[in-house]
């Protein structure tokens, strides 16, 4: 699996465009590193294989660090470990998995580790934290270097005791001999030392199945935290003499300001007005003075006219570049021959899928707190990218980005939306005028309009079935919503795909899963489809089209724990099953609703999910629960509804997201492969469960939803979808264009 | 304007106008920034707090209607250093995931035990009905207050 998900992840980078070229965001030199942390003994991690292994040896130079570092901690005199990364927690849990994982090599307990995330100053450069990398790819570095410096703490040890390394163990950050029992603790190893080892990375790692720490359901690390109102999240960082920003919005996107009369807001006390080109602020001692200076601005925006939603799905596909035309664009992907699998099948099934755009709602919204002193700009910010937010302030204000500093505190979630430095760029610009910290925290209805959007799309999908079941031609075309998990995980044998790059009319990027969801909503719905062109049960069809071991058996272990077999679905009782894999992780849901009258209650989800060997089965139950409530959101109800450059729906009170009443009974079911290298688990959860929901109610009702959302005015035939372009192509009913060979 | 507020057991004189709205004085005049924007609509429940025991919206409540009546935040919920049962439930559940939404929900948690000692499931949804996860963690949410509910009797200041 390593090839498509090594491509998906390029496909990821280009997806964020201006992704920089990997640096490395350390300039720490060898004196300043202890100055910082204290004596006692750093090891680095860095990228290389065997032959670069330079374990137990010096580094090239005594006061330079390599310059490939990823990743790397400390541990000081008193035993305290330090662990040094550029990945964030956003609430997917990482700071207590990858402590663990440090706690399990270095053999250590959790409460003595303390990870330094997202600060970049102090950790090592990261591309940023998304793609569900940070479980594959940091988790092996810091268990690597880990594994390094529990081996140099014997190696310590027996020069210390002129005892043979075998005869020591290390265990509770203790070096022990076993036959005189003498033991000495990591921290006294260390005392007033500066020892520094850098080591490759080709990890001699304890396989999962001799896990003690890690791989248990160990508690989140700073829950205590969370539960006082302690923590500090970028929207709470307070900062002496700290302003409270505003910034004055444009009247619709691509909007330039005409006129400009800040003068109201010019003569109120303490407040100061920032205008730059288009960017127009205030910063004053309180929010309240704040607004009310915004208030009094005077400005005019020209907008140039924008299309509407109405004609979205028609604009996409119109504007959509062919790949020919997009060189360097995702590849097309081809097996076989589609024209001559498409010949060979009895039946073929022509269907059109669309996604409406949806936001993410992280429910702290963008917010940062800037400020300058003495010409260098540090900003506290909740992204997903300290790097790439880094060198979006040095751009913005001219300044090398090693006078910038940006940390991110643990984040009030992100979901994929937080990868640009928006707020940090306008609380930078504002202290800099003010000449004071400023706090800016985005408004829920700034978060809804001027962050970026999933992006919506139409999915095309043409196929061609034999009577037995197997499908032997599948064409699928993606018009906008993105690359990602285009793959089937089926074998088909004639297989043409393509992704569309369109040109949108909103301001549209990441989001959880990114298209994966979109495309699997696709897929699975039109597997359904062909399920019921050949009448066969559509579990069975899945598995005549399978051969992938580990996608067959979550599909199982989903449909056994279901009780899939003997359900009947009825008019009011509806039972949907769908597949996904993405990123090297596997997942299959099955859903149960009820519909009475216009309403579908969705009542039980259970979601069987394997993602390698699993490295905290707690945290990891909490996203595949998560992901599924929050992917009732998109499958049902969430839709971004704009005119003419305006969002209209910025609102909690008009943008429906998932709450408690929508909660259905939720039962998931983790493989754990321990046999296998562990894989993320953020985003592959969300996959299967829309076309699952659309799977039950077209069993329930007969009536096919193809369109996302499903049913957000509940579910008539007059009203389904409220999408606006459904008028010219009707998606509601059984309207499948059906051709038998 | 001066407006005398008791939060969380202690006084505190204020000086704002009254229609400054409570979330706003509780993060930024006293940094309690334990209580969390979210919509700044009364739509998310982020900005719970107790007002006289019962669960409140502070990004709702002006500073006028809320002088002269107890406020409990987050902050007040701890005695001693010992956490509140409902907090200790938060923690036993592992009821979050970016805990952003957990103050509020910890918030509208004690007052409905407050209120009601022993709700049941449907009785719980109906209270937190309100207050937005988005990373979705209501089920652990629902049994954190389960779980509270049958370890406390109820009783909370």
């Amino acid at each position: 699996m390593n090839e498509p998900a090594n491509r998906d992840l390029l496909l990821e980078e280009q997806e964020h465009a201006a992704i920089a070229p990997l640096r490395y965001g350390f300039d720490l030199g060898r004196r300043e590193f202890f100055k910082l942390l204290g004596t006692g003994m750093v090891v680095c991690a860095c990228a290389g294989s065997a032959a670069s292994r330079t374990s137990g040896a010096r580094p090239q130079s005594e006061d330079e660090l390599p310059q490939s570092i990823q990743a790397w901690l400390h541990i000081a005199a008193d035993g305290k470990v330090t662990v040094f990364t550029g990945k964030v927690e956003v609430g997917q849990n990482i700071r207590t998995s990858l402590t663990q994982q440090v706690a399990e090599e270095l053999r250590v307990a959790p409460g003595s580790i303390a990870l330094i995330m997202g600060d970049t100053d102090l950790t090592p450069y990261d591309m940023g934290t998304f793609g569900s990398r940070t479980t594959p790819t940091m988790g092996p570095q810091l268990r690597n270097v880990s594994a390094a410096a529990r081996e140099y703490l014997i190696d310590l040890a027996a020069q210390r005791w002129h005892a043979d390394r075998r005869s020591l163990v290390a265990a509770d950050g203790e070096i022990t001999e076993r036959n005189s029992h003498r033991s000495i603790a990591y921290g006294e190893l260390t005392k007033g030392r500066q020892i520094v080892q850098t080591i490759g990375d080709d990890p001699a790692l304890e396989p999962p199945s001799q896990w003690r720490i890690a791989g248990t359901a160990t508690p989140k690390v700073d829950a205590r935290d969370f539960v006082t109102g302690k923590h500090q999240y970028s929207s709470d960082v307070i900062r002496p003499g700290m302003l409270h920003g505003k910034v004055l919005r444009p009247s619709a996107f691509r909007a330039t300001l005409k006129s400009l009369d800040p003068a109201g807001a010019r003569q109120m006390p303490g407040v100061t007005v920032v205008s730059d080109g288009n960017f127009v602020g205030v910063t004053a001692p309180d929010l309240g003075t704040a607004n009310k200076a915004l208030q009094a601005i005077h400005a005019e925006w020209v907008a140039p006219p924008q299309t509407s939603e109405a004609t979205l799905f028609q604009d996409v596909r119109k504007r959509a570049t062919a790949e020919t035309d997009n060189p360097g664009g995702p590849p097309r992907l081809a097996v076989g021959s589609f024209d001559q699998g498409l010949a060979s099948a009895d039946h073929t099934l022509e269907q059109s899928y669309r996604i409406s755009y949806i936001a993410h709602v992280p429910l702290e919204p963008r917010a940062a707190v800037a400020e300058w002193q003495e010409g260098k700009l540090t900003v506290w910010t909740g992204t997903q990218r300290p790097f790439a937010v880094r060198d979006e302030l040095a751009q913005a204000f001219r300044v090398p980005t090693d006078k910038v500093r940006v940390l991110v505190p643990d984040t009030g979630s992100a979901y994929g939306g937080k990868h640009t430095g928006d707020a940090a760029v306008e609380a930078a610009r504002l202290a800099k005028a003010a000449g004071k910290p400023v706090k800016l925290v985005w408004t829920r209805e700034e978060e809804f309009t001027w962050a970026y959007f999933r992006p919506a799309g139409v999915i095309d999908v043409k196929s061609g079935i034999r009577r037995d079941g197997s499908v032997v031609a599948w064409r699928f075309d993606n018009y906008n919503s993105g690359p990602s998990g285009l793959r089937p995980p089926y074998s088909f044998p004639h297989q043409a795909i393509e992704f569309h790059p369109s040109d949108p009319p909103l301001r549209q990027g990441s989001y959880r899963g990114l298209a994966a969801p979109a495309n699997h909503f696709a897929r699975e719905v039109h597997m359904d489809e062909l399920a019921h062109v050949v009448g066969m049960d559509p579990l069975e069809l899945r598995l005549k089209n399978l051969t992938d071991p580990r996608a067959r058996a979550v599909l199982e272990a989903a449909a056994q724990k279901f009780g899939w077999k003997p359900k009947r679905s009825s008019s009011t009782r509806g039972f949907g099953i769908a597949l996904g894999e993405e990123k090297g992780s596997y997942v299959a849901t099955c859903v149960e609703l009820a519909i009475a009258g216009r309403e579908v209650k969705i009542e039980r989800v259970v979601e069987a999910f394997e993602c390698g060997a699993v490295v905290n089965p707690n945290g990891l139950e909490n996203q595949i629960a998560g992901a599924i409530v929050m992917s009732l959101g998109g499958a049902l109800f969430e839709a971004i509804h704009f005119d003419n450059g305006r969002i209209l729906n910025p609102h909690l009170v008009t943008y429906r997201v998932p709450r408690f009443s929508d909660l259905p009974k939720i039962e998931v079911e983790i493989v754990n492969r321990k046999d296998l290298a562990p894989a993320g688990a953020g985003e592959t959860p969300l996959m299967a469960v829309a076309p699952a929901i659309s799977n039950a109610i077209f069993a329930a009702s007969g009536i096919r939803l193809r369109s996302l959302p499903m049913v957000p005015d509940g579910l008539t035939a007059e009203n389904l979808p409220r999408s606006p372009a459904s008028e010219s192509t009707p998606v509601a009913g059984p309207v499948a264009k059906l051709v038998t060979a | 304007m001066p407006f005398l507020l008791s939060v969380n057991g202690a006084e505190h004189q204020v000086d704002a106008p009254p229609d400054s709205k409570l979330l706003y004085i509780l993060r930024d005049s006293l940094s309690l920034t334990g209580t969390k924007y979210g919509c700044g609509e009364g739509m998310c429940g982020a900005c719970t707090v107790l007002l006289d025991g019962k669960p409140a919206r502070s990004c709702q409540a002006p500073l006028s209607a809320v002088a002269g009546k107890k406020i409990t935040t987050i902050e007040g919920l701890e005695e001693n250093g010992r956490l509140h049962p409902v907090q200790q439930a938060f923690v036993g559940a592992e009821a979050f995931q970016c805990a952003y939404c957990t103050s509020g929900m910890i918030m509208a948690a004690v007052g409905l035990l407050r209120k009601n000692p022993r709700p049941n499931d449907e009785e719980i949804i109906n209270a937190m009905d309100g207050n937005i996860c988005r990373c979705g963690t209501y089920p652990r949410i629902v049994e954190a207050v389960r779980q509270a509910a049958s370890s406390a009797k109820g009783s909370t200041e």
